[in-house]
């Protein structure tokens, strides 16, 4: 039939339209990334931020996270794996991105908590209890205070240190730098500078792999 | 349905709904795809109002296909409705971006503005523009084809 073929055309048309943008986009979307990165390189560490790992190491990760991000959560053990895989090359970058509504709060906790050498010990409290404190995407930063304490933290300087004014100022610095370096999402992933070329476990480690292969 | 027996003057009628049901069912494919096309690939977060018209815009894209083969110009009882609400929430949308409506006002949440200078394609293009325009031709087309049908 006539009309069939008219349909069937144009909805091949504009598949092959929309398979054809998507590659026209996703190739000038990846330039971009890059040339944001390599034009702000200055974005990506600051002195402040908490770092891990050998500070002389070749390979720096980069993650942009936020404490009550589900999927920051679920990448933090396979953060830690890689960092135990690659030890002595590769150390870690925290800057924090908190999108969510009370999560500046956990960070405030967060830089804390890190005034009694416990911030690993509280980030791990908080990604493994983050479905208690976290109801509908918004944070009860109250909720996890009420067993902060598991953590092994002096629960009253935490909430003194966390009114300190410096914090909210680290919290704009970094989503600032956040914008700067387009890293709209968390996590957000930079591997000496190279944002990932599509989100994912395997696409982290194989970037990882790669750089601890040239600089090593 | 065409039927068998149709008078020469019913046939070209006929002709002439689905040409204007054809490109009906384009806007909408077209409209469809755009939008998936900014928010799966080029990121962009739709806003609360864009949820409402995607809502009456997917239906249309789904139910105007199913009355071309064959033509069915029934369908307009039904995807009328659809347009025209569409319609009526292009309009809302496109007021509040030009900011003719003040912008407490607007049902949005936090994070993703209705009116946000983000919805500018391209720096010319506003999306609820797009959106108006695809709604208020399906709707006008729609209502060409019925006046046709009677």
């Amino acid at each position: 039939m006539k009309q069939g073929h008219f349909t069937l055309i144009a909805i091949l048309l504009m598949v092959v339209a929309f398979v054809a943008a998507t590659m026209f986009h996703s190739s000038g979307e990846e330039k971009a990334m890059n040339e944001r990165v390599s034009n702000n390189s200055t974005a990506l560490i600051k002195d402040y931020s908490v770092k891990a790992g050998n500070p002389n190491a070749k390979v720096t990760l980069v993650e942009f996270m936020d404490p009550a991000c589900g999927t920051c959560a679920q990448f933090h053990p396979f953060v830690k794996q890689l960092m135990q895989q690659q030890a002595g090359k590769m150390n870690l970058v925290i800057r924090y991105l908190p999108f969510h509504q009370g999560s500046d709060r956990m960070v405030a906790m967060l830089e804390a908590a890190r005034k009694q050498d416990k911030f690993w010990e509280v980030l791990e409290l908080m990604f493994a209890t983050q479905a208690q404190w976290t109801i509908n995407h918004v944070a009860q930063p109250d909720v996890f205070m009420g067993f902060i304490d598991r953590a092994g933290v002096d629960v009253a300087r935490i909430k003194q240190d966390m009114n300190n004014p410096e914090i909210a100022k680290i919290i704009q610095q970094d989503m600032a730098d956040g914008k700067l370096l387009g890293a709209n999402k968390t996590p957000s992933f930079f591997v000496n500078g190279k944002p990932l070329p599509s989100f994912g476990y395997q696409q982290l480690q194989t970037l990882v792999e790669s750089e601890v292969n040239v600089n090593y | 349905m065409v039927e068998q027996t149709e008078a020469p003057h019913q046939l070209e009628t006929n002709t002439t709904s689905w040409k204007l049901l054809f490109t009906c069912w384009l806007i909408a494919m077209l409209a469809t795809l755009g939008s998936l096309f900014f928010s799966e690939i080029m990121g962009l977060i739709p806003c609360e109002l864009c949820w409402y018209q995607r809502i009456f815009i997917y239906p249309l894209a789904v139910m105007l296909f199913i009355a071309l083969h064959p033509l069915d110009t029934r369908v307009v009882r039904y995807a009328l409705p659809l347009a025209i609400i569409g319609t009526l929430f292009t309009l809302y949308h496109c007021l509040l971006f030009y900011g003719l409506i003040p912008e407490n006002l607007q049902p949005c949440r936090q994070g993703v503005s209705c009116s946000d200078e983000g919805m500018v394609l391209m720096g010319v293009l506003p999306i609820p523009l797009l959106s108006l325009a695809a709604f208020g031709m399906i709707a006008g087309l729609l209502l060409k084809i019925r006046t046709l049908a009677k």
